[in-house]
């Protein structure tokens, strides 16, 4: 016969009201707001609008936020002291899961970052650079498509988040093609990239492009001229630009209160100086200002891409053999029939995969400007396949900075339109 | 104006606080000699030479030296797009530098991180909290002597760690132990592991091997 026991129920309000008795005088007196007209309400980890983990602990005077406290680090994974541990190839799994929304610009940055420490980031072949271009502007694309669909859906728009969500699949079928992985993409390679583009993939992707342009000025005449969208978001969470650049926003964030910053252009990398785009940006810096900045950038980003697809050396099938990778067994893996049939090769194979690349002493700063802002990596190296330090200075930790100076003011109602306007992502924020 | 004439205007500035500027890659990196000035330094680069965005403050743990940190602050300038390098180390027992979340808010966060994973306190942080890890965790995990696998520790009713299990993660291994699980990073630690620390030692000697007697700190001893 089974065995039955009571449940215990902890009993909270019992546990509350001792609390109370045993506060001194004194303790209850500066506790006497807590019970009067503040109130404080805990928003988060898991809460649809904070996208992911982010606990925010609002003070709040009737429906007036006079304080907010983020509190992040809910999906902390120790990457930077992971990075110390093992060789700079191996880590470049780990940056598909910073922002799990653009995988492929993570390992596009990271990938670079490395490669300006060896200094051979001037060096990479061109159809390569084409490629990795290509690979972050759809990274772009995807990220933005969502930070979009969530941000309208959260501000009662659910019909834009269906939209998005139909071209993001089309993204990842491409993704999938071309990496093997829908998610985690784990695509380049320091020095180069696992593969290269598979038969018929420029044509999906020229074909992308069409669609993609419809669906956005489908999106577009949903939300721009939408009266509810206007007055959801215009005028509300202004960031100046002084204060923009005092707390260190970068990317749509910046951009949107007007600071025409974008990495692309003021520390060129790859062969974006080569293609032709421009930078849109805000005049009041404002939650629409933020969405409309993001819903150009993806239109410039289509630009791009069709520029990379006319203009790629090889071609879609590559019949001029361009290489994809640096010409230096050193630092990549040497074709495998290779490694099979000749000495040399096999042992800067077995080099690379045991021992890593070998790393110059020195230390470096690299930054790409992904979909969410500045992803910088800072190495310090003291030599050998191993960083003694990795830093990652990751865009939503530092965005996310600015809540308890942008919140209080606002409306509770505000802050879904707030943090979907600031487009963050916690992977990448806790790291 | 290019960052070698920033770093030189800083250098007249503040005269022997710095040392010569090192070139690597393209960027210029500057020791402060003295990291109590650091907050003066930083006021100055932003006012005077225009470096108005913070983009990042990092944490070095030089272990086995002294001084055992470094805190690394990376400056931007978007009137003259020029980034500079700042370092500032301070020893462990001090293990305290003045704040510059006055000169830009950005550096709240960033501070407080490092205060987080380092155990580096800014004097004159409004608000020096832990960011990452919870309020009331008894380690600064990005230390060198802190092992991989975590430590355990445990704060009733608010959380609790137990060491990461031996599954998974491609680590690089250390030559030299006696089966796999002496080799294995995750296993060792750091403080009373001689084989960690010969390792060290061997690199440290590989380094001056070949690039010389001046490069990098001075030599660690294997402690008893």
């Amino acid at each position: 016969m089974a065995e039955t026991r009571d449940i215990e129920f902890r009993d909270t309000a019992g546990r509350a009201a001792a609390a109370a008795e045993a506060l001194s005088p004194q303790e209850t007196e500066e506790l006497r707001d807590i019970a009067g007209e503040k109130m404080v309400l805990n928003m988060g980890p898991s809460h649809p609008s904070t996208h992911g983990v982010l606990r925010i602990v609002l003070e709040l005077d009737g429906e007036t936020i006079t304080k907010a406290m983020p509190d992040v680090g809910y999906l902390h994974r120790g990457d930077e002291k992971i990075a110390e541990n093992m060789t700079y190839t191996q880590f470049i799994p780990y940056t598909d899961r910073l922002d799990y929304l653009a995988p492929l610009a993570n390992n596009v940055a990271y990938a670079l970052a490395v490669e300006k420490l060896l200094g051979i980031d001037r060096q990479l072949p061109p159809r390569c650079q084409y490629i990795r271009v290509m690979c972050c502007e759809l990274a772009r694309i995807s990220s933005h498509l969502l930070g979009l669909g969530s941000y309208a859906m959260d501000v009662g728009a659910m019909t834009v988040f269906l939209h998005t969500f139909t071209e993001r699949e089309k993204i990842y079928n491409l993704c999938e093609s071309l990496t093997g992985a829908r998610f985690t993409t784990t695509y380049t390679r320091i020095g180069g990239l696992s593969r290269d583009l598979p038969p018929g993939w420029l044509d999906q992707c020229r074909k992308f492009c069409d669609e993609v342009l419809i669906n956005i000025d489908e999106s577009e005449t949903l939300l721009t001229r939408n009266r509810i969208w206007m007055d959801r978001t215009q005028n509300i969470g202004v960031i100046p630009k002084d204060v923009a650049i005092d707390y260190g926003l970068t990317g749509p964030n910046l951009r949107g209160s007007g600071v025409e910053y974008d990495l692309r252009k003021a520390q060129p990398y790859l062969c974006y100086p080569e293609l032709e785009f421009d930078v849109p940006v805000g005049s009041v810096g404002d939650c629409y200002d933020r969405y409309l900045v993001r819903m150009e950038e993806m239109r410039q980003s289509v630009r791009i891409l069709r520029q990379c697809i006319a203009r790629i050396p090889g071609g879609a099938d590559n019949r001029t053999k361009e290489p994809i990778n640096v010409p230096d067994g050193k630092i990549v893996l040497p074709p495998k029939d290779k490694v099979l049939t000749r000495m040399e090769e096999l042992i800067h194979h077995f080099i690379n995969v045991t021992q890593g690349v070998n790393a110059p002493p020195g230390e470096v700063y690299f930054a790409a400007d992904n979909p969410k802002g500045e992803l910088g990596f800072y190495i310090n190296s003291k030599g050998g396949g191993t960083p003694h330090r990795l830093k990652i200075r990751a865009p939503s930790f530092v965005n996310l900075s600015i809540l308890p100076h942008l919140l209080p003011g606002h409306m509770i109602s505000d802050v879904p339109a707030i943090l979907g306007s600031l487009d963050f992502v916690m992977g990448e924020c806790d790291r | 104006m290019n960052p070698v004439d920033h770093a030189r205007k800083l250098r007249e500035r503040f005269g022997e606080l710095f040392s010569e500027p090192i070139e690597f890659r393209g960027e210029i990196s500057l020791q402060l000699i003295d990291s109590e000035r650091i907050a003066d330094v930083c006021t100055f680069a932003k006012q005077d030479l225009g470096f108005n965005y913070l983009v990042d403050i990092s944490s070095l743990d030089n272990y086995g030296d002294d001084p055992r940190f470094t805190v690394v602050y990376h400056l931007y300038g978007l009137g003259h797009h020029c980034y500079l390098r700042i370092k500032t180390s301070v020893s462990e027992e001090k293990c305290e530098v003045p704040t510059v979340t006055g000169v830009w808010r950005t550096a709240n966060w960033h501070e407080r991180e490092i205060y987080d994973m380092m155990g580096i306190r800014f004097r004159g942080h409004p608000d020096l909290r832990r960011i990452l890890m919870w309020e009331g965790y008894p380690y600064f995990p990005l230390r060198k002597d802190f092992p991989l696998a975590g430590k355990s520790s445990n704060v009733p009713e608010v959380a609790f760690t137990e060491p990461a299990p031996m599954a998974g993660g491609p680590f690089t291994t250390i030559a030299g132990g006696k089966d796999a699980v002496a080799r294995e990073p995750r296993v060792r630690i750091p403080e009373t592991d001689s084989l960690e620390l010969n390792a060290r030692v061997e690199r440290r000697q590989d380094i001056k091997d070949a690039h010389g007697e001046n490069f990098g700190p001075g030599p660690i001893e294997p402690k008893k």
